[in-house]
């Protein structure tokens, strides 16, 4: 069966505000509300439109996380992915752990495919995609704003400094998707009921025979330095005075 | 303990990009740090001299190969993990190439990344935000493992120059993969600083309200040297193109000074200029969100008030 991959992760709502805990053990979750990694939300996009395509037969999502990621895998599912797997662990794994796990989860699902989002937006490393690619030994395409599949192949553009860049990947490949690729449909309320009676796998590190490594502790979280409100000026010449005023023109 | 630093070189085929040597100037705030870099390139001569030429650089490896023409994470990852053995730490810019390539080279190392040092406190403790930048995190890397790291060059000046680097060739001995090939990049060139490194910037929001009135703030930005820039609402809007966004989806920049015309000042793109020494807004909404970071605001129409700006620069 041709099959796409898709890893999400459950993360604190890009609207809100985040808080770091006056001990600085952490950021404040209490109460706070959870979503899809909006990065993954559109790699999940991108691979149902492929099927929808009829590029692909079938969509599997896969996270690893504690019990409460169930809720994103059934709005993932509401979305249109066929299965969702869910390792579960309450240790928060690196993401050289999670790329681990992630291959292991390629053995038993053989994908043509695996999208994933560039970074998640709660802890902004950036290094699953490429570091499953790695342990894969297959091509890696990051930052994709756009992805056209052929026999075997893919061109895919990627969002680069310097502009835009175009690589051809043999297929497998892993792909992570940038801002601009698409945009997530809404989820209908029919298709929260449908999700219902989707299947929903559940793992265990120990099932897949994996015992995470820690290599990084967090010492401490602080809020960042805050720039001081600086001065009002009335007009055109106002401005250019003091810019001068600092060495600044 | 003395700490030996390799620094994945990134470059154009021409010319070392600022990147790279801010990456030898977080390097060289490593307590007892030797530092290398390695230039994986087509043509390696002149890229070479100029990294043997940055401060506090003792040696430079060349790996000359055709294949690095372009940079290619797949094909450089195995190259330079294969080189890594002899060193504590291997950094690279937390640019989109280095973004792309180091998490790849960690991998393969089966080690640890920091990604986005923004200081370092020890050979193994840094600090990194997180959250956009809404939190920082200060991290120990455990066990002496092998640190990856990105720089976030906004966080350091470049090292300056007069170094005297011997340099040599190295030759990994892994074959670079056919699996992945660079088709094109379309480069938007053009005579204005680049964005990354400029000393001035100019910016435009979604105010400016269409592409044809964002032309307004290339004027100023060539009367200031300055380069041009936008916020995300801007480019969303087709205002701009994405290569001149700024903020955390975007780029993250440092310049002397920043002008945000028409930008509200989503948190977005605050996290992208943060370190910028000066700030100045013009907008016409008192109450918007960049004027709590601005260092100099002015209340106005830009439609008014950038046409002043150059009449008086002009």
């Amino acid at each position: 069966m041709k099959r796409i991959l898709v890893g999400i992760k459950r993360v604190v709502d890009y609207n809100v505000r985040i808080r770091v805990k006056p001990d600085g053990s952490g950021v404040l979750t209490d109460g706070v509300k959870m979503s899809v990694n909006p990065f993954d939300e559109i790699a999940l996009e991108e691979a149902l439109r492929i099927k929808e395509r009829g590029a692909a037969e079938e969509v599997v999502v896969v996270t690893v996380g504690p019990a409460d990621c169930q809720p994103q895998l059934r709005t993932c599912l509401a979305m249109g992915a066929d299965r969702a797997l869910h390792v579960q662990t309450d240790t928060p794994l690196e993401p050289l752990a999670t790329a681990g796990v992630l291959r292991t989860l390629i053995e038993r699902e053989q994908p043509f495919l695996v999208l994933l989002g560039k970074q998640a937006i709660d802890d902004d490393n950036g290094q699953t995609g490429q570091m499953l690619a790695a342990l894969w030994d297959r091509p890696q395409a990051t930052f994709a704003s756009k992805i056209e599949l052929t026999e075997g192949k893919a061109q895919v553009t990627r969002e680069v400094d310097a502009g835009l860049e175009t690589l051809e990947v043999d297929l497998p490949a892993v792909v992570t998707v940038d801002l601009r690729l698409n945009e997530p449909r809404y989820v209908k309320l029919p298709d929260i009921m449908k999700a219902k009676k989707k299947p929903l796998d559940t793992l265990t590190l120990e099932s897949l025979g994996i015992t995470p490594r820690t290599q990084l502790k967090t010492l401490r979280y602080e809020p960042p330095a805050q720039r001081s409100k600086g001065v009002r000026v009335n007009d055109a010449a106002e401005l250019l005075a003091v810019l001068k005023h600092k060495g600044l023109l | 303990m003395s700490q030996n630093i390799l620094i994945v070189a990134e470059h154009d085929g021409r010319t070392l990009s600022v990147a790279t040597a801010k990456c030898v100037a977080c390097a060289a705030t490593v307590p007892d740090a030797t530092i290398t870099i390695v230039v994986c390139a087509a043509d390696t001569t002149a890229l070479a001299q100029q990294a043997a030429a940055l401060a506090g650089v003792g040696t430079v490896l060349t790996v000359e190969h055709p294949v690095h023409a372009h940079p290619l994470a797949a094909a450089l990852a195995p190259q330079v993990a294969a080189l890594a053995a002899p060193y504590t730490h291997v950094f690279g810019p937390s640019s989109t190439f280095g973004k792309d390539l180091m998490p790849r080279v960690a991998a393969l190392l089966k080690t640890v990344q920091v990604s986005d040092i923004m200081a370092v406190e020890s050979a193994t403790r840094f600090r990194r935000p997180i959250y956009a930048g809404n939190a920082i995190l200060t991290v120990e890397v455990l066990d002496g493992a092998k640190v990856v790291g990105t720089v976030r060059t906004a966080s350091f000046q470049p090292a300056g120059g007069g170094g005297t680097a011997r340099i040599e060739a190295a030759t990994p001995a892994v074959a670079p993969p056919t699996h992945t090939r660079f088709v094109s990049v379309s480069a938007a060139r053009s005579d204005r600083p680049d964005l990354q490194s400029a000393a001035r910037v100019v910016s435009g929001g979604r105010a400016l309200g269409s592409a044809e009135n964002f032309q307004l703030l290339y004027g100023l930005a060539d009367t200031l040297g300055a380069a041009v820039g936008a916020s995300r609402a801007a480019v969303d809007a087709g205002y701009a193109p994405n290569e001149l966004q700024v903020g955390q989806t975007g780029k993250i920049i440092a310049p002397e000074l920043y002008l945000a015309i028409g930008i509200s000042g989503a948190i977005q793109h605050l996290t992208g200029i943060k370190d910028a020494r000066t700030i100045v807004a013009i907008n016409k909404d008192p109450d918007a969100p960049i004027f709590e970071v601005a260092d100099f605001g002015l209340v106005g129409d830009l439609f008014e008030i950038v046409p002043q700006l150059q009449k008086l620069l002009g």
